[in-house]
């Protein structure tokens, strides 16, 4: 039912009839009638796809953290207008047009989600995961955030308030986590290694680089 | 519309499942719909807001099987069917969605405010579980592009965007998790004055 489920086919399914299969052949029909209407061409195609594979991630969005963490005045900016600050790296585009970076505290805790859709910060943290669109994350986390934190690994106390940010319009949030204590001798460019996309949505909290396998969240 | 997309809140769907290590995109196919989504709004074959209706006009039982790519296949092949169906004319609103409102925001931080009852049949950003909810004025955003009316063709619109807060109470009752609150961006024609403090 869910999105996760759907894309093993990708993998599992190897038949002709498949789902996988037959979206490709209709992504094929569509992408020959649009190319020949004369609007879209295989180069436009493939830069977007490459974009997004290589050069658009949570790394982005890792390095904003990371001089927030390390020079009070970017945070400053951060806070105050985050479309301005993280275009200070060159990050923007599409689903970056207006920017709002959110400050998780001691007593305070930040997550994202889009109940209606699954908007998501592109600039900054890429295309989202499958779970960020999935029915159970959409429907669960307004109702009860500290479930679903708690199930993703995240157990926060009663005595932090919980602010969930639906983008149900086209402001997009990034969440600010706190600099971790262990952190602190470390400068900009290690601290980048701690910011994982899932802390950045407010699903989990900076930690240690891994040796490898860290990527992912 | 009161559509299937519209899950805050719903029960039933079970835990939420991490995939470790995922990749990007599980196949070529779901890169080449983003691409192609991306160049026929780009091109204007339809905007934005369209083609978020057109995901909601998905069948429901498509829109929960064919996952996130098969749903903008499924809306793609929708809104390139219905721009053909127009004699190919394109859609004539400007980049992007922030807007210049001439008028000053109707709210102000920290106003109390009630989410109006709308049920329309179109396409709407009002969540349903936000929907007759008293809540506070947290931030005014800026002017946007109106997605109901823009979604049917009727024109930008363009409104003020709020971040309202609403008490995880309010909005789920007695069984809502302590200490807690939810923020949605509502635009401005969804709001009205609450009378007295929330």
């Amino acid at each position: 039912m869910s999105d996760h489920d759907h894309d093993h086919d990708d993998d599992h399914d190897h038949s002709h009839d498949g789902p996988a299969q037959r979206n490709a052949l209709r992504v094929e029909a569509l992408e020959t009638l649009l190319t020949d209407k004369g609007l879209v061409d295989s180069a436009a195609i493939d830069a977007i796809i490459r974009l997004y594979e290589q050069d658009i991630g949570p790394m982005n969005g890792a390095r904003v953290v990371a001089r927030a963490w390390s020079d009070p005045a970017y945070k400053q900016r951060l806070l105050e207008n985050a479309t301005a600050a993280v275009a200070e790296f060159g990050f923007g585009g599409p689903q970056g047009e207006r920017l709002v970076a959110v400050e998780n505290g001691p007593r305070v805790h930040n997550v994202i989600v889009c109940t209606l859709c699954s908007c998501y910060p592109w600039p900054v943290l890429g295309l989202p995961p499958s779970w960020y669109k999935s029915p159970a994350y959409r429907s669960r986390v307004v109702r009860e955030p500290r479930a679903v934190l708690r199930e993703m690994g995240l157990a926060l106390p009663d005595s932090v308030e919980i602010r969930v940010w639906d983008s149900s319009a086209e402001v997009r949030y990034l969440v600010l986590p706190e600099r971790p204590a262990e952190a602190a001798a470390l400068d900009e460019a290690a601290l980048a290694g701690w910011v994982t996309r899932d802390a950045m949505i407010g699903v989990g909290q900076p930690r240690a680089p891994h040796p490898r396998g860290s990527e992912g969240r | 519309m009161n559509g299937i997309h519209d899950l805050g809140g719903m029960h039933g769907f079970g835990p939420v499942v991490v995939e470790p290590n995922e990749p990007v995109f599980h196949g070529a196919w779901e890169g080449r719909v983003l691409a192609l989504v991306s160049l026929a709004l780009a091109r204007r074959i339809a905007n934005v807001d369209a083609f978020r209706h057109a995901i909601e006009r998905l069948e429901p039982v498509e829109y929960l099987s064919a996952g996130y790519y098969g749903r903008w296949l499924g809306a793609l092949e929708l809104i390139v069917h219905e721009w053909r169906g127009r004699g190919e004319t394109l859609d004539a609103g400007g980049p992007g969605t922030l807007r210049m409102v001439t008028e000053t925001a109707r709210f102000a931080p920290g106003e109390a405010v009630r989410t109006r009852n709308l049920q329309p049949t179109g396409h709407t950003r009002l969540p349903g579980y936000a929907r007759g909810k008293r809540g506070t004025i947290a931030r005014v955003h800026a002017g946007f592009v109106f997605p109901d009316t823009n979604a049917a063709g009727r024109g930008e619109r363009p409104q003020w965007v709020y971040a309202v807060r609403f008490d995880a109470t309010e909005l789920f009752g007695t069984g809502a998790e302590p200490n807690a609150c939810v923020h949605v961006d509502l635009f401005e024609s969804y709001l009205e004055p609450e009378p007295g403090d929330v």
